[in-house]
Order: C-alpha cells, then sequence, then structure tokens
C-alpha cells in the first residue's frame, strides 16, 4: 500500500469545495495522469473517470502495482481511445488512496492519518473535484468523457452540472441511481472490512497492522459480482486447484477459490480499506434523479453533449435495465442518445477486458465525434 | 440509396427532428443528417446498431412494438416508419405510437395488392416471392401484409388524416388519391403514406 508520491502527478486545489456533507475542504490533493498530447485547439480532451478500485494509472505502467494501468486493453497507443490522437485525462477520486485527498491523508491539525475523521464524501464531490482538475489544465470543453461502473455515475453527475463542458460521453455498464441491491452488495463488502478486528474502527495506519483478512473477503464478495455466472462456469466450473481429489478440509479445493483467494490477496497490496468504506459509500448514495425536480431526465433539460450509452448483457451488477433507464430519460428531454447492448458472457468486468466488439463500438463513436467537434470548435 | 428514401427524404424539411423507426444500417438518417436534419434512430438489430453508432448516429438499441412509450408525446416533427409495420405484432398499437410522438409520420408499406403478388398467387396458387417480398412462407418477417387500399381505408376507419400518398413502380413514382387508388394498388410496389 506503500508507494511513492512522486510518481504521480498532484495538483493542490486551493478553491474551496463545499462537500455535499456540509464541510469545506480547500488546499486539499488530487492526484492524476495525463497521456497523449493536448492539442493547439485543445479539441481532443478525454477525461477518463474510473471505478470503485480503480485509480489514474489507466494505462502504461501503474507505479503502484507494476502492472499495466487498468484500462490498458482499451486506452493506449493505437487502441480504441487512441492515446497518439487523444489527450487522456484520469484522476484518482477524493476519498481514494493514490494521491488524492483521502482517509489516509494526514490532517494536520491532529499530525495523524484521518481515518474516520475523513468527511463522508459523495459521487458530486468528486466530480467537482475533479472540475477544478480541469480548470487548472486550462481545457474549456472535452471531446468526451468516459468512465464504467462508479466512473459512470461520476460521468452523468458531471454532464448534469456542467453540460457545456463536454461534447460527448460514453457512460458504460452504469447506473443514475444505486438500487437496493447495489447497496446491499457494497454493505456486505464494508461488513467484511468493519468486523476485521484490525479494523479498528478506522484507526489502523499508526502500527500498520492493516485489515488485510476483511479487505480481502471484501474484495473476493465484490469480485464475484463482476462476472457472470456463465463466464465462470467456462473459466472455473468444479475444476480442482493442483490436485486430483478433494482433500476433505477447507484449503481451496476448487480453482474458483484459489483464484478468488488470490485476488483479495493482491488487492489488499494496494487498497486502502478505510478508501473502500468512503468510496463505496458514495456509490450508495448516488442517486441522480433526487438532484431534480422533474426526475432523472431533469438532469439532462436542452442538454447538447451526445451520449452513447453501453451496457453487457451478462452484467448482472448494473444490468442493461439500469442503462435503459438513463437512455429513457434522455430521450425524454430530447437529448442526442446511441445505445447499445454489448452480447458477451463477461459480466459487469466486460469494459475491462479485451471485448473486440465493445472496443470498435467506442472507438467508431469517438471518432467520428471527434471529426464532427474538431469543425465546431 | 434507393429511391424510396429519396423520396421520403425529399418530404422532409431541413432542421426538423426526426425519428427513423427501425433504421437498419442507418442510411436514411445519415442523409438526412446532410440535410440538417436532426434525425436519430431505432433499431432492433444488434450489428445494424453498431454500424450505426461506428457512424456517429444517434441511434439506440430498442424494440420499437413495445420501448417507443420512451419518447415523450410530439417528440418529433417527423417519425418514419419504412417497410416495417407488416412486421409488428400489434401494427394498429405502434402506429398509435407514431402519431403519439411525432407531429406527422412517414410509413411506406410493402403493396400487397401489387399486380404482380396477385398473379402469383392467382396463376400458381403459391404465396408470393417477389423483389420486395423476397421471403417464403415459413421464413418471412411479415406478420400483417397489407395493399396500399387496405391502409388507405384503415387510415379513414382510424380518422388518421392521409396528408399524401405516393406510389412506387421500380424508379417511377406517382401520387395516389382516392380516384386513382385502384389503379394504383394494382401497379405500385410500394405506397409511401404522410399521414398525422
Amino acid at each position: 500500500m506503500d508507494y511513492k508520491i512522486e510518481n504521480t502527478k498532484q495538483l493542490i486545489i486551493t478553491k474551496p469545495l463545499k462537500l455535499d456533507c456540509g464541510q469545506t475542504l480547500k488546499d486539499f490533493p488530487i492526484a492524476y495522469e495525463t497521456y497523449g498530447e493536448l492539442n493547439e485547439k485543445k479539441n481532443n480532451a478525454i477525461l477518463i473517470f474510473h471505478a470503485l478500485t480503480g485509480d489514474q494509472f489507466v494505462t502504461g505502467g501503474n507505479p503502484i502495482t507494476n502492472k499495466e494501468g487498468w484500462w490498458a486493453t482499451a486506452v493506449g497507443p493505437g487502441k480504441a481511445v487512441d492515446t497518439n490522437k487523444y489527450f487522456i485525462i484520469c484522476a484518482n477520486v477524493l476519498g481514494g488512496c493514490m494521491g488524492s485527498f483521502g482517509p489516509k491523508s494526514i490532517d494536520k491539525e491532529k499530525n495523524e492519518p484521518y481515518g474516520l475523521n475523513f468527511p463522508v464524501i459523495t459521487i458530486r464531490d468528486m466530480v467537482r473535484a475533479q472540475e477544478a482538475l480541469l480548470e487548472y489544465l486550462k481545457i474549456d470543453k472535452l471531446l468526451s468523457v468516459l468512465g464504467g461502473s462508479m466512473g459512470g455515475m461520476q460521468l452523468l453527475q458531471f454532464c448534469a452540472l456542467y453540460p457545456e463542458k463536454t461534447f460527448s460521453a460514453i457512460p458504460i455498464a452504469s447506473t443514475a441511481s444505486h438500487n437496493a441491491q447495489q447497496i446491499a452488495l457494497n454493505e456486505l463488502s464494508r461488513q467484511a472490512i468493519m468486523s476485521d478486528p484490525l479494523w479498528n474502527k478506522g484507526n489502523y495506519y499508526q502500527d500498520k497492522k492493516v485489515p488485510k483478512n476483511g479487505l480481502a473477503v471484501a474484495r473476493m464478495a465484490a469480485h464475484i459480482t463482476y462476472m457472470s455466472d456463465k463466464g465462470l462456469q467456462e473459466k472455473f466450473g468444479r475444476k480442482l486447484q493442483e490436485k486430483k481429489d478433494y482433500k476433505f478440509t477447507f484449503d481451496a479445493d476448487f480453482q474458483i477459490e484459489s483464484y478468488l483467494r488470490h485476488q483479495g490477496k493482491v488487492f489488499v497490496e494496494r487498497f486502502d480499506a478505510n478508501s473502500y468504506l468512503y468510496i463505496s459509500r458514495a456509490m450508495d448514495y448516488f442517486d441522480l434523479s433526487k438532484q431534480f425536480e422533474s426526475g432523472l431526465s431533469g438532469a439532462f433539460k436542452k442538454h447538447k453533449t451526445k451520449f452513447l450509452i453501453v451496457s453487457f448483457s451478462s452484467d448482472w451488477l448494473y444490468p442493461t435495465k439500469n442503462s435503459k433507464e438513463i437512455v429513457i430519460a434522455l430521450n425524454a428531454s430530447g437529448v442526442n442518445v446511441a445505445f447499445a447492448e454489448i452480447k458477451t458472457d463477461k459480466g459487469h468486468d466486460s469494459f475491462l477486458v479485451n471485448e473486440p466488439k465493445f472496443l470498435k463500438t467506442i472507438k467508431g463513436f469517438l471518432d467520428s465525434n471527434f471529426e464532427i467537434f474538431k469543425n465546431e470548435k | 440509396m434507393k429511391n424510396e428514401f429519396k423520396i421520403i427524404s425529399n418530404l422532409l424539411p431541413h432542421n426538423s427532428r426526426v425519428l427513423d423507426v427501425g433504421c437498419g444500417d442507418g442510411i436514411l438518417i445519415e442523409a438526412l443528417i446532410k440535410k440538417n436534419i436532426d434525425a436519430r434512430g431505432i433499431e432492433l438489430g444488434e450489428d445494424n446498431v453498431k454500424k450505426c453508432i461506428l457512424k456517429g448516429l444517434s441511434v439506440i438499441e430498442g424494440n420499437a412494438e413495445t420501448e417507443l412509450n420512451q419518447f415523450p408525446d410530439k417528440a418529433f416533427d417527423f417519425v418514419v416508419l419504412s417497410q416495417t409495420l407488416q412486421a409488428f405484432y400489434q401494427p394498429e398499437n405502434v402506429l398509435e405510437q407514431l402519431l403519439r410522438i411525432g407531429h406527422r409520420v412517414i410509413i411506406s408499406i410493402p403493396n400487397f395488392g401489387y399486380w404482380q403478388i396477385r398473379a402469383k398467387l392467382l396463376f400458381f396458387g403459391k404465396m408470393p416471392v417477389t423483389k420486395s417480398l423476397p421471403y417464403s412462407w415459413y421464413d418471412t418477417p411479415n406478420l400483417h401484409m397489407c395493399s396500399i387500399k387496405d391502409f388507405y381505408q384503415f387510415c379513414e376507419k382510424k380518422k388518421i388524416k392521409i396528408d399524401r400518398v405516393i406510389g412506387i413502380n421500380s424508379e417511377k413514382t406517382s401520387s395516389i388519391y382516392k380516384i386513382n387508388l385502384e389503379m394504383k394498388n394494382l401497379f405500385s410496389e410500394v405506397g409511401i403514406f404522410l399521414i398525422s
């Protein structure tokens, strides 16, 4: 979990940010990365919003995990979101643990990490912080915003708050409002963290005994929701892990058990348990329709942004139904919207893996809109 | 672009808002955008939807039979339905929706009253297979075939205002009125109705 702050760009946001909970932040850091070059006309910028456990390292090498960036399948030179052509910006969300202001940041007054003294944040707070970053980068209007899962929630919030700031938008496998099942699954993960005795009410930074077990279970539970029944069955089935028969113990006999344990184990190396609590809470509080008197369609009244909504047929965490609700609201407001459901067995995580149909769709949409935007600007 | 689309395109004024229902791979929408028309589409076929999106067109994947209710009343100046009405389970309901969401509706129908079709049934005693109706009886998506005359009379019965009817016979087009309906019903392959 320790990493070198100098490996990421950091902006100290001096403009006060009034949070939804009532508190005001100022002089707080937002960590971000950029890829590609901003052109002279500044019409090739794309802001990517990351998901719950993502970070600013979209592609190339991630200096913390030493693995590829989380969206290297879609973003990079010659990829669907081509960094030879576009200027990509991605910021670590407020509440995150990769250099942005979060619960493990040091409270200067007490000279110790905030822990649970960190204010409860919302998706809207995250988005406002990122808007400050755009201001700093002096980008008036983005070509596009992209985001999957929680990234899609930030994207919708961004479009609702700043309709003039982007020409197009691609929310992927997302929702405009967290429903009971989505909240329930987040609560399961939070309870796993909080029931680890090492969590110690969020106060575990000093002696470095972090609630690894709780966080790993949280990750395992969440990871199951990112895959489909069919995808799991095809990949693992009932296959045993390096053994011919059952061991009649509770060790990881099945490959799927071993896989989940591994996912949990590698996750705790890079992620802060308190950040998980705060960010998942922000997702649960997200309900865009509540912010507007006329409901969700009110969020997009008179918007000129061109939307492409994408969902995946086997995604049961943020199913097509959730995406269609967004489509319906956009249509009700007369907004330009395209919508495609990608048929795949790869579940919610489809946007992160190599899914050619999906990648081709977003590439086509981006490239054709770049042509239109270039002529407009 | 096929003749039918050219005629439809000519019926649509610049700067209007148009929804193309069952827009296929978006050829008509593309042509309309060039005319500065705000044209969008809804299409059932997954591959067609992707083709449209690759071209940057605002097309949503969906079933017009069940999903037109998402559009508000009079959301569009024109709604276009090209040779699809006969494929719906309940064409009457779909038509009602089209008239609700559009100020005016352009519907084209493959004419089952066309002489070649009549002749095939009459002389061979078999379900007609023609250029504009290329399916066999067992694989056709067309559930509710009708003739120009049928649809004309249907509109009259339902008190739907018929603003214009155009008949197409290969490259030739002609206006259809009540007075020449019998004749045009015999010699037109496709009928285009502008209704409201």
